[in-house]
């Protein structure tokens, strides 16, 4: 288990190093003069601000030296400052940080909560006629467009409930009614396709499980149908959804980006929209590195509880 | 297996032939849009805003009084074109990457797929909406994006049966027989992996609908005046209590999209991969 930490950390470090090259790399990518882009059509650039922004980025060093500079001062959390308010970049992405991942550990959590009971369903929906429309319906979920689901509910509550503070965002610590009023909507809607999603896992997770040797030894040792389903079965089915929960992160989190622009939500979608708007490259760069780092470390994190959960798992 | 024996046990498996169905119809649409639309997309007609449906407007009519169902039929054609252009690349250069990896092994291999795990570590709506920034919004460079965020999906893909297929005997024989990379790879390798990339490639074609959707509909992605389905359903938020059918079918259609290729490829996996049956 030791080596399997340290192998899996050296991996991390790796991975990570590689996308701060490629994050890196974006500005550099940009056909054109990057600086130039940046300041756009504002007229009252002199040429002496260009060169002066142009050194600020470190543009006038050779490549390699503008790489670690600008990692050694992203590793001490100096991501640079925005170009137009002058904000450090770290500090915008913290305010905005904690809209994105309340929504994004929300929508997990509902979506762990509700597909048990759906699994379970839909496992023993198993043979019946009810097996066809399960399988339709676990795909519509997951075909879902989040965004339009956002859309839909906004055109309900502003019809029908339309005291409901369906826009915007309060943080919970100001206001926590208000806060979670704001969230529930877009919460709901970006994780229906995750429900989906767990949902089909932990039902063939249960029909394999059920299938297994040792399920009909210990149904012919006399062990309960409830039994054998809850306590046999379900425990070693949830394994097989820990591991996608990493992957089903990913999307999750695409989803929550997209719905803050739905429901007006000041997270870091928002803010990358924002940036690109006003070609604010080095907020990009920021957001773009903290959350793929962020991810990254949780994606490990939830490995490593599956080889902490599971001893099947082999560390080779 | 012949295409009529995979269409027989296809039609057997009920709901990827409902899937099947439902995917050929969107393409179709997608092709044929321009001629079975009946009004021209863009064409603005301000005495006939803010229609519902009727029979003169199946799908009813926007705030510009351009026809609903005329601008989702132009709507798929950006759609399916742009998710084939990005799946497309993705197989392609995914694929081969991935098999190249396997075959050559060593320092090689783990470069190529290091490469790999590092595009894979970003989430992908933050790797594309990236790209866009670097590239530039329209439909061209949105299927170079999702082209980019899905090719390591298929490099992994093809590498792992690809290393198993070079093991065998006979191929291990061509190779020794000095077959290089494109005839032993091609010719032994490529036709023993593709159950896989088959199925990934329709489910692809998926999520690939809904992510060009979603940039579009943040306007990253294809720009107005562009029919898009993600931007119709953006620009119908303004005027929704007046003509809620907008919003309502252009979702409606992305869902259809993504659903239908879904389907297929769930039933896919039934019939060209017994091992997965179920998953």
């Amino acid at each position: 288990m030791f080596q399997y930490l340290v192998r899996r950390l050296l991996d991390l470090v790796v991975v990570l190093f590689g996308v701060s090259l490629l994050v890196f790399a974006m500005v550099r990518f940009i056909p054109g003069d990057a600086v130039a882009i940046m300041l756009g059509a504002n007229t009252d650039i002199t040429p002496d601000r260009v060169e002066a922004l142009r050194r600020q980025i470190g543009l006038d060093l050779p490549v390699y030296e503008q790489y670690w500079n600008w990692l050694k001062a992203a590793l001490r959390g100096d991501l640079g400052t925005s170009i137009w308010t002058g904000t450090p970049v770290l500090q915008e992405i913290t305010a905005r940080l904690p809209a994105t991942f309340e929504i994004t550990f929300l929508a997990l959590v509902l979506a762990i909560v509700l597909s048990f009971p759906l699994g379970v369903l839909a496992a023993r929906a198993r043979g019946t006629s009810g097996d066809v429309l399960v399988r339709v319906l676990t795909i519509i979920g997951l075909t879902l467009p989040s965004f339009w689901v956002g859309v839909l509910f906004l055109y309900f509550f502003s019809l029908y409930l339309p005291w409901w503070p369906a826009i915007g965002y309060v943080p919970f610590t100001t206001d926590p009614l208000g806060n979670l009023a704001r969230v529930a909507l877009p919460t709901v809607a970006v994780s229906l396709p995750m429900v989906a999603g767990l949902t089909r896992i932990l039902r063939s997770g249960l029909l394999e499980v059920l299938s297994s040797d040792y399920v009909r030894t210990a149904r012919a040792k006399g062990v309960g149908e409830r039994g054998l389903f809850y306590k046999h079965a379900l425990r070693n089915a949830m394994i097989p959804v820990i591991t996608v929960v990493g992957v089903q992160l990913g999307y999750l989190l695409s989803g929550v980006v997209v719905i803050e622009q739905v429901f007006a939500i000041p997270g870091i979608g928002r803010l990358m929209l924002g940036a690109i708007n006003e070609r604010n490259y080095p907020l990009l760069q920021g957001v773009v590195l903290i959350v793929t780092a962020v991810f990254v470390v949780v994606n490990l994190l939830v490995d490593l509880a599956y080889a902490w959960i599971d001893p099947r798992v082999e560390y080779s | 297996m012949s295409v009529r024996r995979f269409f027989t046990r296809l039609w057997r498996n009920r709901v990827g032939f409902i899937g099947f169905v439902i995917a050929a119809i969107v393409v179709l649409a997608a092709l044929t849009g321009p001629w079975l639309a009946p009004y021209d997309p863009l064409a603005q007609a301000i005495r006939e805003r803010f229609q519902g449906p009727s029979v003169k407007h199946l799908l009813g009519t926007d705030n510009f009084g351009r026809d609903t169902l005329s601008r989702i039929l132009y709507g798929y054609r950006t759609s399916v074109l742009v998710s084939l252009g990005a799946v497309g690349i993705a197989t392609i250069v995914g694929g081969t990457l991935g098999l190249l990896a396997a075959f050559w092994g060593g320092w090689r291999d783990r470069i190529i797929m290091r490469v790999m795990d590092v595009l894979l570590a970003f989430p992908i709506i933050l790797l594309a909406i990236g790209v866009l920034a670097v590239l530039g919004p329209g439909a061209f460079n949105t299927g170079l994006a999702i082209g980019l965020v899905y090719t390591p999906v298929f490099a992994r893909l093809a590498r792992g049966p690809a290393l198993t297929v070079l093991s065998w005997d006979y191929v291990a024989a061509a190779r020794a027989l000095g077959g290089g990379a494109g005839r032993v790879l091609g010719k032994h390798v490529a036709p023993n992996v593709m159950a896989p990339i088959l199925v990934q490639v329709t489910l692809s074609l998926s999520t690939a609908i809904l992510v060009e959707a979603s940039l579009s509909f943040l306007g990253l992605g294809t720009q107005p005046p562009t029919p898009s389905l993600g931007l119709m359903l953006s620009e119908s938020r303004g005027t929704m209590l007046l003509s809620p059918w907008v919003s309502v079918f252009s979702g409606a259609a992305i869902l259809l999209a993504s659903f239908g290729f879904n389907l297929f490829g769930d039933g896919l996996r039934d019939l060209l991969d017994p091992t997965l049956r179920d998953a």
